[in-house]
This record gives C-alpha cells, sequence and structure tokens, in this order.
C-alpha cells in the first residue's frame, strides 16, 4: 500500500495549495473525495508495478546486454494470458462495485437525510449569469448563493437559454442545466465560508465571467439576510426577467424581490421566453459576430 | 440577397490583426511554394504521380501528408491558447473571447479530424495491402476520391480564418449554442459542411479498407495470419462504417434546424439537446477507439520488430482488439453522467466503460511480454512505443477514474478532464502516428529518418506533455473549468505558466521533427536502404523493395504462417538463384490514374463554400459539376493499365539482387 500512502501525501499536498475538490465542505464532496482518493490508490496497485516492469523489461532485454536470454519463439503462455486476462478483469469487478455503490448513494437528485426540512432553491442559467430564486423566501439573486450551514439545499436546476452547468468545487456534483427541462441536485455545507461556484459547461462569450460566490452562514444569519433582502433591491417580474435574460454579464450580485412564485415553473414551461441570444440588427451578426463591434 | 449570398468585404477581419496576419502568413507560403513548384517545372509530374493517383501508397503518404501539415496549425492553436490562459490573469489577455472561442474550437477540430484522423488513415492505407501481400485496396479510385474530400474539409476549415469565422461553440457543437439564434454568424456553417464533406471521405475509405481486409489477401494468408495491425485496420474501420453515418446524420439535423427552420434541437417547438448529446457521442466513443485502435496495431509491429520477437499472444490481442471494438458502441453515457439521469443508467455506463480497460489492458501486458526474452533495440520508432506503453497507461487510469459516476461529478468538464483525453490521445493516438512515421518511412521512400534527430523529438515531446499536461490534472481538481478565456484565482496561475512552458517544450519536438525531416532528405544517400528490408522486419512489407513499384509485389508472396516475411527469411538460407519464381513473371493488370477524386472534390469544395455563403446559384453549378465527373468516371473506356511481364521481371531480379541472399535474418 505504498503506493496509496505517496498519493495520499501527493493530494494532501495538493489541498494545502487550494485544491478545491480535495476540501470539500460538505457530506457530497466528502465522499466523492473518498471515491477519487479510493478508486486512484485501487488502479495504482496495478499501474505502478506495470510501469516498473515497463521499464524492467526494456532496460534488461537491451540488445546491448549479453547476459540477457534471447528467447526467440516464445510468443505465448496460457498461464500468462490467464493472469493478464485476470487481474484487469479483478480490478474492474472491485472498482465496478464502487462505481455502482457511489452512483446510488450519490445520486444528484435524491434528498440528503437530515432531521433538517431542505432549503429550496431553484437555479436558472442565464448568458451569461446565474439566477437564484429562493420561491418560499420571496426573493432572487444574481451571482449570489447565501445558504444556512448544516441545511440541506434542494436545487432544482434549468436553463433560460443555452445548456450550462451548475458546480460549486467544494461542496460537490456539479449538474447540467438545460431549457425546458428541470435537473435536480441535494448539497449541503458542514461548515462556514465563502466558495466559488462556476459555470462548467461552455455557453458563450460571456461564460468566463458566469461565476457566483456562495456563503454558507449559520441560521440566524442566513435569516437576517432574507430579512434584508426582502426589504430592499429591485423587484423581479416578468419584464425584469426579460432583461436579465439578453446577452450580458453580471460583474456585481444582485438581490431582488420576488412577485411571481411561479417564475421558475414559467421559465421551464418557456411561457417566459429563452433568451434571445446575439442583438439581432447588429451589423453583418449573420456573417461574423466579431465585425461591426 | 446579392449574387455572393451573405458574402461581402466585411467578411475579413480587417480590423483584427491576428487572422489577417496569420492568413497573409499561410497565402504567401502557399503561393511560394506554388510558385517554386511551377518554376521547377514538377506541375506535370505532380499532377500525374501524385494528385491523380490511385496508388494506394502515394495515397497514404498524401494522407499523412495532409495531417502533418495540420497538426502545425492545430499546435499553432494550442500555442495561441496556452498563451493566452498565462496571461489572462485579472486581465482579458490577449485574445477577446470572440476570438479566443474560434481557437479552442478550431483546436479540437482540426486535431481529430484532420490531424489524428488523416495520419491513421494514411499509415492504414499505405500499409496494410503491403501487409496483406495485395497490389492495392479494394476501391482504388474511391480511395482517392476520400482523401481528396478529406482535404476539402480541412481546406474549408482554414478558409474561414480568412473568410468569415470558424465555430465558437468547441469542436463538438453542442446545441441549442449552435442553433441559429445563439450562433447566427457563419462559424458553425464551417464547421457543419468540412465535417459533412471529410465525413463522407472517412466513410468512403472506411468500406475500403473493411473489404480490403476481408476479401484480399495473399494466397495462405487467413485470417489468423494477418499482422496485427490488419486486425486493428479492421476492427477501426468497422466502426468508422458503424459510427460515421451517425455523425453525418446528426450533424445533418442540425444543419436542418440552421438553414431550414426545423427544430431537431431547438428549444423551442419539441427541439430536444438531450439527442444531439446522445447521438453525437454515439459517434464520438467510437471515433476514440477508432483513433486508437490502429495506433495499438502500429505498437504491435514496432514493439515486435524491435524486440527481435514475434508479438507474444497474438490470439489474445485478436480477441482483445474485437472486444474494444464491439464495446466502444455501449459507452457512450459516460460524456454526460451530470446530465441529471439516474443512478442505475449512470452506474451502468460507468462499469460498460471500465469493461473496455480489461482488452486495452491485456494489450499493453502482451506488449511486455513481447518485450521479455528480447533483444530490444531502442530505434526513434521503438522510444516512441515505450513512452506510449508508461503515458498511456497513466491516461487509461484517469480515464477509468472520470467512468466512476461520483468522481466524474467533480471531474466533469474540468481541466483534468482536458488532461485526460490529452494524455491518450497524444500519449496514444500521436505517439503511434509517430512511431509507424519513423518505422514505415524508409518503406515509402528507400532511405531512413534521421535516427538521432528523431530521438531528440521523442525526448521533447514527452518531457514537453508531462509538463504541459500534468499541470491541467492538478487544475483540474482546483476545480478550474476548460475553455475559460480569463480567470482571477491566483493560486492557477503558476500552474498555468508550467503548461505553457510545457507546450514550449513540445514546440521544440515538432522544430526537431521538421529537422529530421530537412536533415534526413538532405543525407538520403548515406541514409538509404536499398534491400527494402532496413529494420529486419517480420511482415510483407519488409518482402518487397522500397519504395515498392506501384505493383507491390512481382509475384504475390506465399504465406505459410504468421509473420510471413520471417519465415520466408528463415527458410531461404540458401541463395534463392533464379528458381525463386519458377512459375515466372505475368502480366500485371494495375488500375488507372484517375483525376476523379480531386475533380469531384474541387467541386465540393466549391458546394461547401457556396452552401456556408447561402450562393445558391454556385450550390447548384458546382452540384452538377461533381455530378457530371461521377457520369464522366462511370462511362470511362479504358480503367486499367497493363505493366508487361518483362518490365516486372527486371524490377524483381534488381530488387532479389539487392536485398541478397534473402535469408540475412539471424
Amino acid at each position: 500500500m505504498r503506493p496509496r500512502l505517496g498519493l495520499l501525501l501527493a493530494l494532501s499536498s495538493l489541498s494545502a495549495c487550494r485544491a478545491d475538490v480535495l476540501n470539500p465542505a460538505g457530506p457530497i464532496g466528502l465522499a466523492e473525495k473518498t471515491i477519487l482518493i479510493d478508486s486512484v490508490g485501487i488502479m495504482l496497485a496495478i499501474v505502478v508495478p506495470t510501469i516498473a516492469a515497463i521499464a524492467a523489461f526494456a532496460w534488461w532485454f537491451r540488445a546491448s546486454n549479453t547476459r540477457a536470454t534471447y528467447l526467440p519463439h516464445w510468443d505465448y503462455s496460457g498461464r500468462i494470458e490467464m493472469i493478464v486476462w485476470g487481474i484487469p478483469a479483478l480490478v474492474i469487478i472491485l472498482l465496478g462495485g464502487v462505481a455502482w455503490i457511489g452512483s446510488h448513494q450519490l445520486d444528484p437528485a435524491e434528498p440528503l437525510a437530515s432531521d433538517q426540512p431542505p432549503l429550496e432553491i431553484q437555479a436558472v442559467s442565464l448568458d451569461w449569469k446565474w439566477l437564484f430564486i429562493y420561491p418560499a423566501q420571496g426573493i432572487a439573486t444574481i451571482n449570489q448563493l447565501v445558504i444556512p450551514a448544516g441545511v440541506p439545499v434542494r436545487f432544482a436546476l434549468t436553463s433560460g437559454s443555452v445548456m450550462n452547468a451548475f458546480f460549486i468545487p467544494r461542496l460537490g456534483s456539479m449538474i447540467y442545466t438545460m431549457n425546458g427541462m428541470t435537473t435536480h441536485l441535494n448539497l449541503r455545507a458542514d461548515t462556514d465560508g465563502e466558495f466559488r461556484g462556476l459555470s462548467s459547461h461552455f455557453s458563450g462569450d460571456g461564460f468566463s465571467d458566469m461565476r457566483f460566490d456562495v456563503r454558507a452562514v449559520p441560521a440566524a444569519q442566513f435569516a437576517a439576510w432574507i430579512q434584508a433582502a426582502r426589504g430592499t433591491g429591485p423587484v423581479l417580474d416578468a419584464d425584469g426577467y426579460a432583461a436579465l435574460a439578453k446577452q450580458t454579464t453580471a460583474p456585481e450580485p444582485i438581490t431582488m424581490r420576488l412577485t411571481d412564485p411561479e417564475l421558475f415553473r414559467k421559465i421551464v414551461s418557456r411561457s417566459l421566453p429563452p433568451g434571445p441570444g446575439p442583438v439581432s440588427g447588429r451589423p453583418d451578426a449573420s456573417v461574423s459576430s466579431r465585425s461591426g463591434q | 440577397m446579392s449574387i455572393l449570398g451573405k458574402l461581402s468585404w466585411s467578411a475579413i477581419p480587417f480590423d483584427q490583426p491576428i487572422p489577417l496576419v496569420a492568413a497573409g502568413v499561410v497565402a504567401v507560403v502557399i503561393l511560394g511554394v506554388l510558385v517554386w513548384v511551377f518554376l521547377k517545372g514538377w506541375f506535370p509530374y505532380l499532377w500525374r504521380e501524385w494528385i491523380t493517383s490511385v496508388d494506394h501508397k502515394r495515397i497514404g503518404v498524401m494522407y499523412v501528408v495532409l495531417a502533418m501539415v495540420m497538426l502545425l496549425r492545430g499546435f499553432i492553436d494550442a500555442i495561441m491558447m496556452r498563451a493566452q490562459q498565462a496571461l489572462a490573469f485579472h486581465s482579458q489577455g490577449y485574445l477577446p473571447p470572440e476570438h479566443y472561442d474560434q481557437i479552442f474550437s478550431a483546436h479540437g477540430t482540426m486535431m481529430i479530424f484532420f490531424v489524428a484522423m488523416p495520419f491513421m488513415i494514411g499509415l492504414m492505407n499505405f500499409v496494410v495491402p503491403l501487409q496483406l501481400g495485395v497490389r492495392d485496396v479494394a476501391f482504388p479510385t474511391l480511395n482517392s476520391v476520400g482523401f481528396w474530400l478529406t482535404a476539402t474539409g480541412a481546406l474549408l476549415v482554414n478558409i474561414s480564418l480568412v473568410v468569415g469565422e470558424f465555430t465558437r461553440t468547441g469542436w463538438l457543437p453542442y446545441p441549442p449554442l449552435s442553433e441559429l439564434a445563439y450562433s447566427p454568424g457563419v462559424g458553425v456553417d464551417y464547421y457543419l459542411w468540412s465535417l459533412e464533406i471529410s465525413g463522407v471521405g472517412t466513410l468512403l475509405s472506411g468500406i475500403n479498407l473493411v473489404t480490403t481486409v476481408l476479401k484480399l489477401h495473399a494466397p495462405g494468408m487467413t485470417y489468423l495470419r494477418m499482422p496485427m495491425f490488419c486486425w486493428t485496420t479492421l476492427a477501426s474501420n468497422l466502426l468508422i462504417v458503424a459510427a460515421f453515418p451517425i455523425l453525418t446524420a446528426t450533424l445533418a439535423m442540425l444543419l436542418l434546424d440552421r438553414y431550414l427552420g426545423f427544430h431537431f434541437f431547438t428549444n423551442e417547438a419539441g427541439g430536444n439537446v438531450m439527442m444531439f448529446m446522445n447521438l453525437i457521442w454515439a459517434w464520438g466513443h467510437p471515433e476514440v477507439y477508432i483513433l486508437i485502435l490502429p495506433a495499438f496495431g502500429v505498437f504491435s509491429e514496432v514493439i515486435s520488430t524491435f524486440s527481435r520477437k514475434p508479438l507474444f499472444g497474438y490470439r489474445s490481442m485478436v480477441m482483445a482488439t474485437m472486444a474494444i471494438c464491439v464495446l466502444s458502441f455501449t459507452v457512450w453515457l459516460h460524456h454526460f453522467f451530470t446530465m441529471g439521469a439516474g443512478a442505475d443508467v449512470n452506474a451502468i455506463f460507468g462499469i460498460a466503460s471500465m469493461i473496455i480497460a480489461v482488452p486495452t489492458g491485456v494489450k499493453v501486458f502482451n506488449w511486455l511480454f513481447t518485450m521479455y526474452g528480447g533483444r530490444v533495440e531502442y530505434s526513434a520508432a521503438m522510444l516512441w512505443s515505450l513512452g506510449f506503453m508508461v503515458t498511456f497507461l497513466i491516461g487509461g487510469m484517469t480515464g477509468v477514474l472520470l467512468a466512476v459516476p461520483p468522481a466524474d461529478f467533480v471531474l466533469h468538464n474540468s481541466l483534468f478532464l482536458v488532461a485526460h483525453f490529452h494524455n491518450v490521445i497524444i500519449g496514444g493516438v500521436l505517439f503511434g502516428a509517430f512511431a509507424g512515421y519513423n518505422y514505415w518511412f524508409p518503406k515509402a521512400f528507400g532511405f531512413r529518418l534521421h535516427d538521432g534527430l528523431g530521438k531528440v523529438s521523442f525526448w521533447c515531446w514527452i518531457i514537453g506533455f508531462y509538463v504541459a499536461f500534468m499541470p491541467l490534472y492538478v487544475l483540474g481538481l482546483m476545480g478550474m473549468t476548460r475553455r475559460m478565456q480569463h480567470y482571477d484565482v491566483p493560486e492557477w496561475r503558476p500552474w498555468l505558466l508550467l503548461a505553457a512552458a510545457g507546450a514550449v517544450i513540445i514546440l521544440a519536438g515538432i522544430v526537431a521533427q521538421v529537422a529530421q525531416l530537412a536533415v534526413s532528405i538532405r543525407r538520403r544517400e548515406a541514409l538509404r536502404d536499398v534491400t527494402g528490408d532496413p529494420w529486419n522486419g517480420r511482415s510483407l512489407e519488409w518482402a518487397t523493395a522500397s519504395p515498392p513499384p506501384v505493383f507491390n509485389f512481382a509475384v504475390p508472396p506465399r504465406v505459410e504462417g504468421l509473420d510471413a516475411f520471417w519465415i520466408i527469411k528463415q527458410r531461404a538460407h540458401e541463395p534463392p538463384g533464379d528458381d525463386a519464381h519458377p512459375a515466372g513473371y505475368d502480366d500485371i493488370v494495375m488500375p488507372r490514374n484517375s483525376p476523379t477524386g480531386f475533380v469531384c472534390a474541387f467541386f465540393a469544395a466549391v458546394m461547401g463554400f457556396a452552401l456556408i455563403w447561402h450562393i445558391w446559384w454556385m450550390v447548384a453549378l458546382a452540384f452538377v459539376g461533381a455530378y457530371a465527373t461521377f457520369v464522366v468516371f462511370a462511362w470511362r473506356d479504358r480503367d486499367e493499365d497493363v505493366i508487361p511481364a518483362d518490365v516486372v521481371a527486371r524490377f524483381d531480379r534488381a530488387h532479389l539482387a539487392a536485398s541478397g541472399p534473402a535469408g540475412t535474418a539471424t
């Protein structure tokens, strides 16, 4: 198990330099990190000896080594064939078990076991910003996700334009967003903190700026934030949504009051139309949007 | 709508120095080459011997040349991306998003479709008929059409550099981003028509090679006496025949959406993007095995030759190859575990993906035992093979890791994924291509490549590869996603700078390869091989002269076992004399050269360009031209040339004299 130890050392030094995936802040991310490390460990147990054997055979049997035996006709051994089919098969049976159990335990749509009721958040990927709707709390935000630490969060996600993916590396599991469809994701932050949230599926020119801040805060602070948000900020209605759906980036997070609790359903059902894409009427947009900009 | 459709002067990016200067340089180079060729008076030669050639060897060489030129183009894109990400910390770098997005899309499209594919198809074209001991592929003119259509696709992608734009959606145009609503420009159309045209070329070449391997054999060449490379060619081309129509159909659906207002993948009117994902990867996953299987074949030949031993576990290798061929169609869903499928679906496709690692692992072990008890010679080709074995194991390991759905949930679309597929495509396909290039070059041209410079390029490539891509694994674990034009996470910066340095080391490798070719041509007399068998080879391509005559073999070789040429050499310790071919020589009938492929491709290029720019009269004209070419070809009067027996005899006596007693094997 020495390779595994080395791997752990290498990976922990990585955590020190802020490898978000290896430095989880919630149960999903933690379980996924464990599976990641275990799987690599299992495979290294066969990969490292094989690499060593490649180096050793290639060196020992070099043409200039007169001490090496030359077996010009040795091209089959049933016993070796059995081993070379058997060992990879055994490794894959083991890893297949990991994959089967892991897929079921970490199914993104599966609610997390908890004695607390989950917080419902609806996420919409737009061009090029994230809209988060807190239906029960009556607020919505752009590029800012505030969640209570220790409370499971149940996300329903869709896209207001092209495909995208929602990902908070330190909390685990990403999921795609698609127009006209809803995907589900369950996450929880176990500690307070600020995490990076990002788009992990390319969505056009503004993609690199399409990221969001995640703040996990104690329950009391979360309640206070909701309270404050309800009292301030612009109102998000159909017109406000149409403005958001245009191709722009949002350099600063925005907090808004939600008047229509059915907003998410209307986006999914397309009674609010998908984002318009590039502004039409721009010179030569149909040829190359780089000219005339 | 004007007579030139959407085309106008605004399509040329006069305000953008980078593409304009790049295009200018390319134009000057192309023009310079043309003028040089013209002044030297080489045009008739090129037309007669290469452009209209239906000889599988010539076509194979042209495929490889295309791949190497496009490799330079794709690599320039790569360097530009690495430079952009090295600079774009808290800044916009030097490439604005609308340009950067074209660069990464073009890089992927180029490298897969116009580097990896033609390189592999070129090697298969050149080698397989020789290894099978036959005179040509099954359909020689079709072969020429296939090549020129591939070249047409590459041409259209390169035209997009100057006229209009290339796609900005990534190398796979995921809708709805690639739909008219979100990509109104001509970039996606360039992509789609290029791949529709070159996809037809690839399909033709697949049909051709499958038929060749199944039906054309020297006497005595049973299936289980075929060299490993022929088996991997069969598997790879079966996959082409099964998978490329899916690509063509899927892209055709997207074209219908964009041109005729259909709704296969749009947001509106019942379009479904998930259907595109499934279809594109139902082609896309077999595609990676289409690329890697021939590389596996190359390594099997090279490792066995330079270990001076038969391939270990030949039947096991055949079984593993065909297992991979079948299994590769059962795993496509692992490209979108994060799309929200249920746990059962994800787990089943995850496990299916891992199962492919079993036959692949078997292959690695069999190459390992091929070296056991051998006399390993470290030629450049062998170094590429050893580098492959180590690198591919690492890439395979991260691939199996990504096949575990919960691990994929945090690594998907990250730079970890980018590192993984470069790990297997550079470490597998490209190293295989370079191994084959070094190994078969003397067969194609009659002189060896400079071995020292070959080794320099190998070391630069492999070191550069590790320096460039290991940081990407780290960045993936740090949560950096792919295709970012700029970023503001300070921890990422050092790794991106390191990766850029790696790309520079790879550049040194490419420079060494260019130098290797130039030096080898200059010193070709010193590197000349007159025997036709410079490596003491084992399969039939080494039984004829280098370069082989148009008819390949004076008399079809008799095959009495695996490693057919090795057996012939073992047998012939006594000088063969005149009774080498007691039956004497016959006239040989060979297919006539034909400009059909080139002319077809010319019209296809015009038609593709006209379709992209909506110049409908030109579309019609080009279609009529292409159809007329076909009619002229179909009603040709003469399609074969006869090579008289005395010419064949003269060639064969010269070859036998030059190669000495055929039994120089030790």
